[in-house]
């Protein structure tokens, strides 16, 4: 709306009011991050090794959101809508990883052949995950297809708390720690970077899936119909596609990369209990915006820079500009790139020009 | 002839009633509550006290040991005070200040409740006893340490309220204890603090650095993470670039999970020490592999053939052995409250018992040299009432329950 006014305004050789506070928000944000990127950085608080620590993680973490945001961004390429239970999808996953971790750990197989016990414990999550995106399609929103906007997000919001409480419920409020796998301690210096084992199986995991789904979007037919149905419903469907399998589809595959993700966060922070799938989820959902929604290239850029920006944001900026405990507004900084960067690019960073492209 | 007779009837009548009410006015009057009320306990109603513990959740040892430690408390008198049986309502506190709210907010509620064990958490305490308070209840502590509560460098503290005691220590002096042990017995000078907003943990943590840079040290980073925060590389990256010896976070789980998991994998503080508080002495904590070799500073493990006889009940009725650090002062607490109980109240011929709600509140503050489990309990002017004694022990490869770790005493302060 903010647009749309500034557009008349601006086409009547005027600058409106809100246009010119968006500008000074803009160069506030700018200057103050200026400003305390450079005191971080001129102190030499934090060595070199230390700064490229920072982004190994910020790279790592960004990788899970990417993630868990290619399911927000692919649901609502098809279906315009936002999947909230998708948060509890990735949580499901992690908890399947952990119960079939916790299973092989005590077998010889965890010792001897530990890859083998993760690809399996990888598959079971990927496995949870997708039953459980595909059944919340068919249960919760198809029925309520082409219903008010509001009707489909009420019922997402509600499968979200069913989800988390029927997980606390079944397997206890605790948190559920990972067993630890020898094979993961350690980790090897590339280019100066040094990169723990589990960053680095992170982030190749992510890669192979990335690749692995612009293949699937781009050279299958199924692809092919996921993207007709994502520019137009109806047409799609008049031209023989089956509308409600490349939905069903989507959210499958959205599913089991939320799945994939689940269990690489687990080893990642070694716990996961029931609310693990919200914080997560909101995150994810911001890189996707951030990204540009829609677009899944944009929720991968979206979920690196979120990660980043978590990551390096209160090292590199707060504490430069003297903010105390910066550490703590870690998340206040990740939703405050979100807010930012949509005031500098509303449709996100790769995102479609809004109400010009689809003419 | 009607008339006289109706209004004979009626003054008959009316002379009757006075009498009846001058008599029955005498009865009455052998009870008056004072300005805060009282509670009155029909014969064969129970004694109501709230344990308003953390129940559920990850801190939910701290307050399972203490509800347990009261229920001992209770079979130890019988489970019957003044001929009456007690009834425990439970309330969790989440370690949290919403649901201190909420649950004073029930405890409130009820007007039979006499009086209330609790908190776990001085995060939920200060909320909750801002109502308590107003509604003229008494609440003893056995677990809340944050200085707030009551007095800090003998001056009283922003968060202290009437009605409000507590058997366990105040964290000047557990941030003192820890303090001296960093700098004397391990000998590091360079320290970093981590809390969590808390008000326990930021006391905790602020009156070790005070201790610290009084003895000589240095705080090179006093900094904070989320209660909910997973990611602790960024925080720790700071640590290890103010070039700290030795990191500590008097924080709870699942925070300190993180920390301890993720020290070790950032560059320039593999060798640093870590070191928790009485927070993290749980046996959920020290049994996870990354907790090994670290230092915690706690309420000291009472000694004596009492404290033994109390951990058999417990291992008896609960299966296992203690599961934390303060059931001892819960325990104590609940003592004191019976025996408070039982001093103020006001029993009637038919079993009837009357409990001021202001002399209840008067008396334990005037509890003197009341020998409990964790030693002699007075109570001074702000409800500080422990015997206090801080332990600092660690977890090593040999130690893997809470009570053998607790036993592993490397130091020990009492001022």
């Amino acid at each position: 709306m903010a647009e749309s006014v500034g557009l008349k305004a601006r086409r009547a050789g005027r600058l409106s009011g809100v246009d010119a506070f968006l500008w000074l928000v803009r160069v506030v944000a700018l200057v103050a991050v200026a400003w305390g990127s450079y005191k971080s950085i001129s102190s030499g608080r934090l060595t070199a090794a230390q700064w490229r620590g920072l982004i190994v993680a910020g790279v790592s973490q960004g990788a899970v959101y990417a993630l868990v945001a290619l399911g927000y961004t692919m649901v609502y390429g098809v279906l315009r809508f936002i999947n909230f239970a998708h948060g509890e999808v990735f949580m499901a996953g992690s908890m399947m990883g952990f119960f079939v971790a916790d299973g092989l750990s005590g077998t010889a197989m965890w010792t001897s052949l530990p890859y083998v016990a993760l690809l399996i414990a990888l598959l079971a999550a990927m496995a949870t995950s997708t039953s459980i995106s595909l059944v919340l399609e068919r249960v919760a929103y198809r029925p309520l297809r082409g219903l008010p906007r509001l009707v489909p997000f009420i019922t997402a919001v509600g499968a979200s708390f069913f989800l988390q409480y029927a997980f606390a419920g079944l397997f206890g409020a605790d948190s559920k720690a990972y067993p630890p796998v020898e094979a993961l301690k350690g980790g090897f210096t590339i280019a100066g970077f040094r990169f723990g084992k589990v960053q680095v199986l992170v982030i190749v995991a992510t890669i192979v899936m990335m690749i692995g789904l612009y293949l699937f979007v781009e050279r299958t037919k199924a692809g092919r119909a996921i993207r007709a149905v994502s520019e137009d419903q109806e047409m799609a469907s008049l031209m023989g596609i089956n509308v409600d399998r490349s939905i069903a589809l989507v959210f499958a595959v959205g599913g089991a990369m939320a799945g994939a993700g689940g269990l690489l966060y687990g080893l990642t922070f070694g716990q996961v209990d029931f609310l693990s799938g919200f914080t997560v989820g909101i995150k994810a959902f911001t890189a996707s915006v951030l990204g540009g929604i829609g677009n899944p290239v944009g929720a991968m850029v979206g979920g690196l820079v979120l990660g980043l920006i978590e990551s390096l944001g209160p090292s590199l900026v707060l504490f430069g500009l003297g903010v105390p405990s910066a550490h703590q507004l870690q998340d206040v900084v990740a939703f405050l790139a979100l807010v930012m960067i949509l005031i500098f690019r509303p449709t996100g960073i790769l995102g479609e020009r809004l109400a010009e492209e689809r003419a | 002839m009607s008339k006289p007779r109706w209004l004979v009837s009626i003054a008959l009548f009316g002379a009757l009633a006075l009498v009846a009410a001058a008599c029955g006015e005498e009865e009455a009057a052998e009870f008056q509550p004072g300005p805060l009320g009282a509670v009155t306990v029909e014969p064969g109603a129970p004694v109501k006290i709230a344990v308003f513990e953390s129940l559920s959740g990850d801190t939910a040892s701290l307050g399972e040991d203490q509800l347990r430690a009261v229920q001992i408390a209770v079979d130890d008198k019988g489970g019957e005070l003044l001929g009456h049986p007690i009834e425990i309502v439970e309330l969790d506190d989440g370690c949290a200040a919403e649901q201190g709210t909420t649950g004073a907010q029930r405890i409130v509620a009820d007007p039979q409740i006499v009086g209330v064990i609790g908190t776990s958490c001085s995060g939920a305490a200060i909320p909750a006893m801002e109502i308590l308070s107003e509604e003229g209840f008494t609440m003893i502590s056995g677990s809340n340490t944050s200085p707030l509560l009551t007095s800090i460098a003998g001056v009283e503290a922003t968060a202290h309220l009437p009605g409000y005691f507590r058997t366990a220590h105040n964290d000047e002096i557990q941030g003192a204890a820890a303090a001296n042990f960093v700098f004397s017995e391990l000998g590091i000078t360079k320290a970093a603090t981590i809390h969590d907003g808390d008000p326990y943990t930021e006391g905790l943590a602020t009156a070790f650095g005070a201790s610290f840079e009084e003895l000589g040290g240095e705080v090179v980073l006093a900094t904070s993470v989320g209660v909910d925060q997973k990611d602790m590389k960024p925080v720790l990256t700071e640590v290890a670039a103010a070039g700290a010896e030795i990191v500590y976070f008097p924080i709870f789980q699942p925070a300190g999970d993180f920390i301890a998991a993720q020290a070790k994998e950032v560059a320039g503080l593999e060798a640093a020490v870590l070191m928790g508080a009485d927070g993290l002495l749980s046996d959920t904590y020290v049994e996870l592999p990354q907790t090994e070799g670290m230092y915690f500073s706690g309420p000291q493990t009472p000694t004596g053939s009492e404290y033994q006889a109390f951990v058999g009940k417990y291992e008896a009725e609960f299966g296992e052995k203690p599961i934390q650090a303060f059931h001892a002062h819960a325990f104590d607490a609940a003592n004191v409250l019976f025996a408070v109980i039982e001093e103020v109240a006001v029993v009637e011929d038919d079993g009837t018992v009357h409990i001021d709600r202001e002399e209840l509140r008067n008396t334990v503050a005037g509890t003197s040299g009341f020998e409990g489990l964790t030693g002699t309990i007075t109570c001074d002017e702000f409800g500080d009432c422990a015997d206090p004694a801080i332990d600092v022990v660690q977890n090593t490869e040999a130690e893997k329950t809470i009570d053998q770790v607790r036993a592993n005493v490397l130091f020990t302060f009492e001022p």
